[in-house]
């Protein structure tokens, strides 16, 4: 069973909207070990230019994840999740989340790649808001092993 | 913390100070609550080695965070990354006792660019390992 290439240039549906809470920016922080205030601290926030506390940079993966999770779970696709590591990540703002933010993200396959026993699958998913601002793009390779 | 670092004060191929950051078992719970990333390889040790990982391994996302506070730390503006790159080319391997691991990240100014943009390329390390490279921070700056 390998890879079905068919789903290369496949775009995903969007996400419902996802509102993004202080509660769940101030909890990521501290899960990432980052004590800066502009992650917890709304006045501090907004004494940095910002109109409420944004998120750390990597916590549009958890928005983007809800999107990609989908496309690399269809089942159609063929891929063994128990035996994918993630290769590469990157990230492209237009600025940082922010909560009070209600975004949705949307997903496609722009990559699959197979190299000797392992396959290498790229989704680039779109985070806007759900008026059609454009806050992020994240793009993620995942790197599925041979079956040992 | 600071202000912002501004872009009339960074020089091309400066060195930036090298920083650690602790991670332990406990770190990789909180970040799979947090991030809802629950992959059994980064809490079950027994699974973890069944598939042929030396011990359970932080998430790739939670090292990238640690390089991404690097950056923001030295900006002196979480919000100042415009694009953030980076391959995970070793695990970070988290052991089952109270030390954990830790992640030395450091990095240079490797080029100035217009709109008052600065490139950053970053290493990170962990036991010796490069568990990040190719890792690239842009970064605007007042």
């Amino acid at each position: 069973m390998g890879i079905n290439k068919d789903y290369l240039g496949r775009t995903f549906p969007a996400t419902a909207p996802y509102e993004v809470s202080r509660v769940k920016i101030a909890e990521f922080a501290e899960a990432i070990g980052d004590p800066n205030p502009v992650f917890r601290d709304r006045a501090a926030a907004q004494a940095a230019g910002y109109p409420d506390v944004i998120a750390p940079p990597t916590f549009a993966i958890v928005v983007a994840m809800a999107a990609s999770g989908k496309a690399v779970a269809d089942p159609g696709l063929g891929l063994n999740y128990a035996m994918v590591v993630h290769g590469e990540q990157r990230f492209e703002y237009s600025r940082p989340l922010h909560a009070g933010d209600v975004v949705t993200a949307q997903s496609a396959i722009s990559g699959i790649r197979e190299v000797g026993s392992i396959t290498m699958l790229t989704t680039e998913t779109e985070i806007r808001t759900v008026d059609g601002e454009h806050v992020c793009t994240g793009i993620s390779t995942l790197v599925e092993r041979a079956e040992a | 913390m600071s202000g912002p670092v501004s872009y009339a004060d960074v020089a091309q191929g400066a060195e930036l100070p090298a920083a650690t950051y602790p991670v332990t078992r406990l770190s990789l719970v909180k970040y799979c609550g947090a991030s809802g990333d629950f992959n059994i390889i980064h809490w079950n040790e027994r699974i973890a080695r069944s598939v042929g990982l030396p011990n359970v391994i932080a998430h790739g996302m939670f090292t990238m965070a640690q390089a991404g506070r690097y950056v923001t730390d030295w900006a002196g503006d979480a919000g100042a990354l415009v694009e953030f790159g980076v391959r995970f080319s070793a695990p970070v391997v988290v052991p089952d006792d109270d030390m954990g691991a830790t992640i030395e990240v450091s990095g240079t100014v490797e080029e100035k660019l217009d709109g008052n943009r600065v490139v950053l390329g970053l290493t990170a390390r962990c036991g010796g390992a490069k568990v990040l490279t190719r890792a690239r921070a842009v970064v605007r700056l007042p």
